[in-house]
């Protein structure tokens, strides 16, 4: 069987702050939706078919907060669907957008979102309630709380140190320097990350994302519809998505399949995606990577998981500067999650900036010659991973 | 332009059902002060917190194991930061395997001065012996329970 090629070829993307009091919710939404359609020329009435992106209500403050956004999105009398998985909401909803269009149900698919995290004063209460109710959720669980344990364990079975994680932040922060979407764009030091106040040991402040808002869309097409019309596009020649178990005790102890220090489901949705795009070496076929990690330790993880170091070698790898613009693939050029994170459309923005990468439209944070490269998004405890392979 | 803004709060009442398995569980946690997991019959696991089924045979379990008090610490964090309907901080916690059991079940440590984070995490690293303290007043609940170092 032949799997149809999808191309991108519309990109929207807010500059992302902490705070947006210019736009209400669908006004931000909108806002990303003329972004992405006046980068392909496109207007509303063509477009088919609308995924919606949108993590859990609560953060927004609006339950089944597609409804409000119907009208921002141009849904009327479409297709139209909302996804949430999370943290990877973002790139699941690109892979439902990817989906209409494979299965013949459309050609030109909009998938788009937007986040204001920033208007939640509880974020942390909210994501303690993903955890049940019964076992977890008093202890208290938290998203925080729970990478928090992974980077114990990963230090513990690989030697990471404070000041490893801190070199993350540290290359993060001056590939946001370089990116006008990021929302933290000042560079740092490992010494400021240290001396930033702790939130949970080992993850400090500077460890942590922000709560940012900002929209992201994309505009999606069937190969047919690209050529028939002469359109320029890069191409997702890789989906993959994977789950782990539910509880983190299970992720230890013993005889148990993923150790929580790592994320085995992120691996297999990488391979999937791989074995997609017909990739057998990422290490060699990989150019860039922008890889979800909301905290510093998960990008050790996450890059391993990609294939793009064998596990525990990442860190040192880091420090030999394999990661950082320049480097032998640059993992997250843009800054990351770890610099922006509007959770509904954070997994859209990985895939986004892959796709500008390997387009040769990413400005000064720009890989040269980047012509392939993942993007990955996590959801919940380990239980929604996705991964894309975009190619020019 | 003056932009404005508008205060909403949340306050939503659930009732959680526990289920006949979770009921048992904190029952006996309750009355009698022991830990209990469930055997994963093709595996042979004991599963802590139990449940009826395994997530890795996906079949279900069979019966119920004691297990504890003695136990090992797996994971661990400490919360320095104030959150919203959170805990006071500090406060540690994280995964104990139970003497026993084959998976971890969390709780809070308690007994360990947290004033210095990283002092106290070498004293709550992996590897480190516990023994499981219960409340005396009891309510069939995870905080019935917590760990503390063994001397």
């Amino acid at each position: 069987m032949t799997i149809p090629r999808i191309g991108i070829i519309g990109i929207g993307q807010s500059a992302f702050k902490a705070r947006r009091p210019d736009v209400n919710y669908p006004e931000l939404v909108r806002e990303a939706v003329t972004l992405a359609l006046n980068d392909c020329k496109m207007e509303l009435d063509e477009i088919e078919a609308v995924v919606y992106s949108l993590a859990p209500d609560a953060l927004l403050g609006i339950t089944n907060a597609e409804r409000l956004g119907v009208d921002a999105v141009g849904a009327r009398n479409k297709r139209f669907m909302r996804i949430n998985t999370g943290g990877s909401t973002g790139i699941s909803a690109l892979a439902a957008g990817h989906s209409h269009i494979a299965a013949g149900a459309c050609d030109v698919a909009l998938v788009a979102g937007a986040d204001k995290v920033g208007e939640c004063g509880d974020s942390q209460t909210i994501l303690n309630k993903i955890w049940d109710p019964i076992y977890e959720r008093p202890l208290p669980l938290g998203t925080i709380t729970m990478l928090a344990m992974s980077a114990v364990r990963y230090m513990h079975k690989y030697g990471m140190t404070e000041e490893d994680m801190a070199r993350i932040v540290v290359k993060n922060r001056l590939h946001a320097s370089k990116n006008p979407n990021a929302h933290l764009r000042s560079p740092t030091t490992i010494e400021e990350v240290m001396a930033s106040r702790m939130i949970s040991w080992p993850i400090k402040l500077f460890d942590a994302c922000p709560q940012s808002s900002g929209g992201c869309a994309m505009v999606l097409a069937s190969e047919k519809y690209i050529k028939d019309r002469g359109l320029d596009a890069v191409w997702i020649t890789g989906v993959g998505h994977c789950s782990e178990s539910y509880y983190i005790g299970d992720r230890m102890g013993n005889g148990y399949t993923a150790d929580h220090a790592d994320a085995k489901a992120l691996a297999e949705a990488c391979q999937r995606s791989y074995r997609m795009a017909g990739i057998s070496d990422p290490t060699k076929q990989i150019d860039i990577a922008e890889m979800y990690s909301p905290f510093s330790n998960t990008e050790f993880h996450a890059i391993e998981a990609a294939g793009l170091a064998k596990l525990g070698e990442s860190p040192r790898m880091l420090r030999e500067g394999h990661f950082q613009l320049g480097g032998h693939i640059p993992v997250n050029p843009s800054g990351g999650v770890l610099c922006t994170n509007a959770i509904a459309v954070t997994a859209m923005v990985r895939v986004a900036e892959v796709a500008l990468q390997v387009w040769g439209r990413a400005g000064e944070h720009q890989v040269k010659g980047a012509r392939r490269g993942i993007a990955s998004g996590n959801g919940g405890d380990h239980q929604f991973f996705g991964t894309m392979v975009v190619e020019a | 332009m003056e932009l404005l803004t508008r205060t909403e709060k949340w306050n939503i009442t659930y009732r959680h059902a526990l289920g006949e398995t979770a009921s048992w569980f904190f029952t006996q946690i309750r009355d009698n002060q022991q830990i209990y997991g469930r055997r994963d019959t093709k595996s042979g696991r004991v599963l802590v917190p139990p449940r009826p089924f395994s997530d890795e045979t996906l079949e279900p379990t069979s019966e119920w194991v004691p297990v504890g008090p003695e136990g090992t610490i797996e994971c661990f964090t400490i919360v320095y930061a104030a959150f919203n309907n959170l805990p006071d901080p500090p406060y540690a916690f994280g995964y104990v395997l139970l003497k026993g059991a084959d998976t971890a079940i969390g709780g809070y440590f308690r007994g360990v001065d947290l004033k210095d984070g990283a002092k106290a995490a070498k004293q709550l690293a992996i590897g480190t012996k516990v023994m499981t303290k219960f409340a005396e007043n009891r309510t069939g609940d995870v905080s019935d329970f917590w760990f503390e170092i063994q001397a």
